[in-house]
């Protein structure tokens, strides 16, 4: 998104200014981000890695980093593939050559980064899936539901999460958060 | 001030756990006591010799404490902080005195000491098995006046809260290798075992500290220390395990499918002035891989007349007081007994200088150990003695004491009645867990025997009665191995089920075998004798076992009951299934943080603010805040809507459509896709074109519709309705991934991905030009049914001229982010030239002037796409969509259906409701003929009457029919018309 | 809660992230348009709704948003087996369970007497 991408004036994103957590849990909106969800079939994997310049994983439950873009494996056929800068993941994804479907989805998403010792804590107070380091380690990503909306969260550190969820679902992806927060310093 | 004296004059100095110094006040009914740290409701009370403590539900019976845990069936307060924090129906042997507690007794009116409603005890005859079956049958009409408010007021016992809870509850998903159930010896020892082979292992317990019966069983050493410091020193040693939790205060309520549990934590209950931060209770919803039942085994009492009066209570409850609380329940005690474990109450007492009445053994041969310590202790044992009877008004008197079989009975002064006829493993958990049980035919008792899920029962649950071999089964439950030791002084024997002396099929007396529900042997009995064979039929029929205790102490009485009378064996009769929750669990803490703003997603478009800002007024659409309409000042919503009507057909308006489901649809296969998806033919669309579409199920019925948009060969953006979008994308997803897998395409939901922002009417290439780059919007470049992809405000943006309005439109889509900065600068620049904003009201108005049909108002999942004047939009080219077969189906294409039309009122201000039902002939006789109903009914400020949409039978065909939607008070006569009541041959759209 | 074990994840996760989506192994007639009411009542209308092992199709649609088959029992709630969305009705070996037990009200509900 060059093109438009520094034009940061005319932006709202939907949780400017959130900031919030306890004692044992930051929260903090994440930076606008370009966002894509690429589908392909397994044949053209390596061509649309090497175009991205991030091996897109097979591994369910998995993500790849590289050249500043996150490659998540969000289903057999399906990534979520996010770049910290602008940095042409549709015409990239494009450049490879290979069949495939890529849709634009930066401002779909917006994400909350959960971070601290009571991280995995306030995500459980929402999230059924087991977030202890042994199951869930840094890195591993997955399509879930948090209360009563759909999330991706991904592993950033032992006691870090990038919390994707969509725009609209942020304010209550971010109020829950809050109490889960609240209760994990308890 | 603190004292050991003011905590109580029963409370026996150097007994107990308690600390002396540590008080707490409280108040019950108003009067104020010193409790000791640590005490519960019960303990404290009966510290000051306070034994009554509510009224029974039926009968209204004085009523004290039964039991020292959660198996109470009796002593249920209510428990406050203040107004809004109150809690009725908690058993007072569970609540945990904290300082400043408002305590009141239930179910009395208007004192606790004179209740009015015990005058239902002289009338019991009438309050019998089957009571309400049989009373409130005839007349009908007494139902709603006197018998349906009679027995809500007699249902239930606690009078709930009237204002909102101030509290927060919490919620929390956890995993755990082993979840232990109960943290008495066995429980402790599994957990130490489990833990030290590194599992991830969860302990919990529903008391405040761990240790089970250790909390009353003072001769039982562990490891050679005192039970119940071993208990404490384990659960420390556990509790500093980084693979350990342990739970305290915390009940397993639930055990449900595939190791999936539900624990209560009370986190602030006992405390006396909680932080704001702390939620009062926290709902753990657990999934164990394995589960380990420790969960003991509770007494039960006997069942005899007049056993039920304030002063009577389990043996093991009465050991708690004294070795525990330091609470001597009485100064004269008399004991009754089945079983071993009273005698070692009594000599607990005895040496605490409580002077023993008797003890009345209804078993010939009591052991000679227990004998012996008797004799030493200078206790007179009676065996094959039974209490008959008791006496006293508001507490126990005195017991009436025969030899079984007949004999003389005699009154013995006593002001407390220990009672024990065994013990009941607590198979709860397991049972909810689909185990299947055995009867233990010896023991007098259900075990677990078939396991559903990864689990294992150990200990007083599972009827392991010798403490090391309660030891060896835990280790061995935990998978790991080490040795320790465990001793007591007597090995239990003994205990009966059903009636005692004197309380038999040919008596009368009242002996309780529910005292929660006021339920009698006699009562089970009479349900026998009027045709209930089987133990379900006997519950419902007499309550037993259904009060909140859930027939803790009583269901295995009254099987035995019922066995006896049918003739039959226990296992014959069967078991009542145990369901969860185990105890009673708040809504609060089931609800957990869905209240206030989470109790659902808002969800708001990237325009909201803006739109607010505006005045809007928003209405709900599935989870989505729309604005609704625009009033302007001393508007109200009709004259705002007739203004917004007005002025986008003469000028223009602009309009939030951000919430229009989007779905990307990419692929060499997409156009095939969409051509099995939809009833249209789709590869004749050029890209740079759009068109609408209907979706039919299989069924032939009308799904959704929207416009799609081809932006190239192999990409389409396809809308969907607002509420449509979730289930529409599934569908979809459905059908590719299991039915057209072979497709090369894919599906990409983008409904937030773009804010969308229309602009409709005259004005509206004029509004948008100068903001437009990269696409030439003149009428002949981009005309109706356009779409491009180009640029505005130098933003990448999708521009589909289209039109929901029957005015020239286009429908700008922005990446959501720049939707605010673009709305505003479109909004500025129309706003002078004569340009409104408007809501969903005004679009619905509008559409409907077109006769442009919303899926799910004018269609109800009975409609053909013929049925609604669709039918062009089905080609009849294609080999196969979903619903070709459908639509073929007899009932779908015969004559006389109801089909979408038109209905202009006589009346041209009349505006009809919908839902209204239309027939033929008014006057004829009821029920009548309806032929269809109002679909869609507005006030049109453009037609300047009344318009409506209907589905009509035969409907086209009655087109300047007259037809009449009868009312409650009056008729409307309406003619039939077509759907499109302004600008019939649809020139604007092109202008 | 059930736990469910995704063929395309390759773990069990809660029921939270599944939708139930009926009857597996109900194949769209490839020549729809041309079949009778009869047989099209039998594809879209007509399911067995059996008590005990069931095929069934659920979708991962908080997760991978794969549709995929199980075999489940109704009467226990186990799940036997869950496989790919296209694969062949898989077979299972026979499990008798026929257990001495008190029975509770459920598992006599339906012979009240």
């Amino acid at each position: 998104m060059a093109d438009y991408g520094a034009d940061l004036v005319n932006r709202t994103s939907p949780l400017s200014g959130f900031h919030g957590g306890s004692s044992t849990v930051r929260l903090e909106a994440a930076p606008p981000a370009e966002r894509i969800s690429l589908r392909a079939r397994a044949e053209d994997v390596a061509a649309l890695s090497s175009a991205l310049g991030v091996d897109l994983p097979v591994r369910p439950k998995t993500s790849a980093s590289a050249n500043a873009r996150s490659a998540l494996w969000l289903g057999p056929d399906e990534w979520l593939v996010i770049a910290e800068e602008n940095g042409g993941l549709m015409q990239a994804a494009k450049n490879s050559g290979a069949l495939h479907s890529a849709t634009d989805v930066s401002h779909r998403n917006t994400a909350i980064l959960v971070s601290g010792p009571g991280a995995a804590a306030a995500i459980n107070a929402g999230c059924p899936q087991d977030l202890s380091l042994k199951v869930f380690p840094v890195g591993a990503c997955s399509r879930t539901v948090f209360g009563k909306v759909e999330i991706v969260l991904l592993r950033t550190g032992d006691e870090a999460f990038r919390m994707e969820v969509w725009r609209s679902f942020s304010d209550y992806a971010f109020g829950l958060l809050a109490e889960g927060a609240q209760d994990a310093a308890v | 001030m603190s004292t050991s004296s003011n905590s109580g004059t029963f409370r026996i100095k150097g007994a107990g756990r308690l600390t002396p110094a540590r008080t707490a006040r409280f108040t019950f009914d108003g009067k104020s006591y010193t409790a000791l740290e640590g005490d519960t409701v019960a303990s404290a009370l009966l510290a000051h010799g306070v034994h009554l403590l509510g009224r029974s539900f039926k009968y209204h019976r004085p009523r004290g404490i039964l039991s020292a845990g959660p198996e109470e069936p009796n002593a249920l307060i209510d428990v406050s902080r203040d107004a809004a924090r109150r809690q009725p129906n908690v058993r007072a042997t569970v609540q945990e005195v904290f300082d400043g507690a408002k305590i009141a007794s239930q179910n009395r009116w208007p004192s606790l000491k004179f209740d009015v409603g015990a005058i239902n005890n002289l009338f019991s005859p009438f309050f019998a098995a089957g009571f309400y079956y049989k009373t409130f049958m005839w007349p009908r009409e007494a139902w709603v006046k006197i018998y349906e408010p009679f027995i809500r007021r007699a249902a239930g016992l606690g009078v709930a809260p009237t204002e909102e809870d101030p509290d927060h509850y919490a919620n929390r998903y956890a995993h755990c290798d082993v979840l232990v159930a109960g943290a008495g010896v066995a429980g402790l020892t599994a957990a130490l075992s489990a833990a030290a082979t590194g599992q991830s292992v969860f302990l919990v317990d529903e008391q405040p500290e761990v240790g089970g019966a250790l909390h009353y069983d003072t001769a039982t050493t562990i490891d050679g220390q005192n039970g119940y410091d071993w208990a404490q020193a384990t659960a420390a040693r556990l509790k500093a395990m980084p693979n350990v939790t342990v739970l305290t205060r915390t009940t397993v309520f639930g055990y449900y499918n595939h190791g999936f549990l539900g624990l209560v934590e009370r986190v602030t209950d006992h405390v006396a002035k909680p932080g704001k931060d702390l939620p009062r209770e926290r709902l753990w919803q657990v999934r164990a891989k394995k589960v380990v039942l420790a969960t003991g085994s509770i007494e039960r009492h006997m069942v005899f007349a007049n056993n039920d009066r304030p002063g009577i209570m389990l043996a093991s409850a009465a050991r708690t007081f004294l070795n525990h609380h330091g609470v001597a329940v009485g100064r004269q005690v008399g004991i009754y007994t089945a079983h071993d474990s009273a005698y070692e109450t009594a000599f607990d007492l005895k040496r605490a200088g409580v002077s023993i009445a008797a003890i009345v053994d209804c078993r010939a041969d009591p052991g000679e150990a227990l004998l012996a310590e008797a004799r030493g202790l200078g206790i007179s044992v009676l065996s094959g003695h039974s209490v008959t009877d008791t006496g006293g008004r508001l507490r126990i008197s005195s017991m009436t004491v025969a030899r079984n079989g007949g004999g003389d009975a005699r009154k013995i002064a006593v002001d407390a009645l220990i009672v024990s006829a065994g013990w009941t493993p607590s198979v709860h958990l397991f049972s909810q867990s689909r185990g299947k049980l055995r009867f233990d035919d010896v023991n007098q008792r259900f075990l677990p025997n078939i396991y559903a899920q990864d689990c294992v029962s150990v200990g007083g649950c599972n009827g392991t009665d010798d403490l090391a071999e309660l030891i060896d089964e835990a280790i061995a439950a935990g998978g790991g191995s080490f040795a320790l030791s465990g001793e007591n002084r007597f090995e239990w024997t003994g205990g009966m089920i059903g009636a005692a002396e004197g309380a038999g099929p040919d008596t009368t007396v009242k002996a309780f075998v529910d005292f929660q529900h006021d339920v009698t042997a006699k009562d089970i009995r009479l349900a026998v004798r009027e045709g209930m064979h089987s133990i379900e039929h006997i519950k419902r029929f007499t309550t037993n076992g259904m009060a909140s205790d859930q027939g803790k102490l009583s269901n295995m009485h009254g099987l035995a009951i019922a066995a006896e009378m049918l003739d039959r064996p226990i296992p014959q009769v069967g078991l009542t299934t145990f369901r969860a929750p185990y105890t009673p669990v708040t809504y609060g803490t089931l609800v957990g943080h869905s209240r206030g703003e989470l109790f659902d997603p808002a969800r708001k478009t990237p325009m909201h603010a803006l739109e607010a800002g505006e005045g809007a007024e928003f209405e709900d659409v599935g989870n989505w805040k729309r604005a609704w309409y625009y009033p302007k000042r001393g508007e109200d919503m009709l004259a705002a809507v007739n203004r917004e009507c007005r002025t986008v057909r003469e000028v223009a308006g602009v309009f939030n459509g951000s919430t229009l489901g989007k779905i990307e649809v990419v692929g060499p296969d997409a156009a095939q896709f969409l051509n099995l998806i939809y009833t249209n033919a789709w590869g004749s669309l050029k890209p740079g074109k759009s068109r609408y579409g209907i979706m039919t199920r299989e069924d032939g019925f009308v799904y959704d519709d929207g416009v799609v948009g081809r932006l190239a060969e192999d990409r389409f953006h396809v809308t969907t309705t607002t509420g449509g979008a979730p289930r529409v994308l599934h569908h979809m997803e459905d059908y590719l991934q299991t039915e057209f897998p072979h497709l090369r395409v894919w599906l990409t939901s983008t409904t937030e991905q773009w804010a969308v922002i229309a602009v409709q009417g005259p004005k509206a290439r004029e509004i948008i030009q100068p903001f437009v780059e990269g696409v030439d919007i003149s009428n002949e470049a981009f005309p109706h049914m356009s779409v491009a992809e180009c640029s505005v405000m130098g933003v990448p943006a999708r521009l589909f001229r289209v039109s929901f309005t029957g005015e020239l439109g286009y429908e700008i889509n922005v990446p959501a982010d720049y939707g605010p900065a673009v709305w505003k600068a479109i909004w500025e620049r129309a706003e002078p030239m004569g340009a409104c904003l408007y809501g969903t009201e005004t679009m619905h108005v509008l559409r409907a002037e077109k006769g442009y049909i919303i899926v799910g108002q004018d269609t109800d999942g009975t409609v053909t796409p013929y049925d609604a004047g669709l039918g062009w939009a089905v080609s009849s080219k294609k080999p196969d969509f979903v619903g070709i077969r459908g639509l073929k189906r007899p009932d779908l294409v015969r004559e006389g259906r109801k089909q979408l039309v038109g209905l202009l009122t006589k009346d041209p201000a009349l505006v009809l409701e919908e839902g209204g039902q239309i027939v033929a002939d008014p006057n004829q006789a009821k029920p009548m003929t309806m032929l269809g109903h109002v679909t869609s009914a507005y006030w049109s400020e453009n037609c300047g009457r009344s318009i409506a949409l209907a589905l009509v039978a035969g409907g086209r065909a009655r087109i300047g029919e007259t037809l009449y939607v009868p009312l409650k008070d009056r008729t409307i006569e309406v003619e039939v018309t077509d759907m499109v009541f302004f600008d019939k041959d649809g020139g604007r759209i092109h202008g | 809660m059930l736990l469910i074990h995704c063929p395309y994840c390759e773990e069990d996760r809660s029921e939270l992230e599944f939708r139930w989506a009926g009857e597996a192994h109900i194949a769209r007639p490839e020549n729809i348009s041309a079949i009778s009411d009869e047989e099209f009542a039998e594809y879209f209308f007509l399911r067995n709704n059996e008590k005990g092992l069931t095929y069934e199709r659920w979708r991962h649609i908080h997760g991978c948003g794969r549709f995929f088959n199980a075999a489940r029992d109704t009467v226990s709630d186990r799940f036997l087996m869950t496989y790919k969305a296209g694969m062949p009705k898989q077979m299972l070996p026979e499990t008798g369970a026929s257990e001495e037990t008190v029975e509770t009200y459920e598992a006599t509900e339906g012979d009240a007497r």
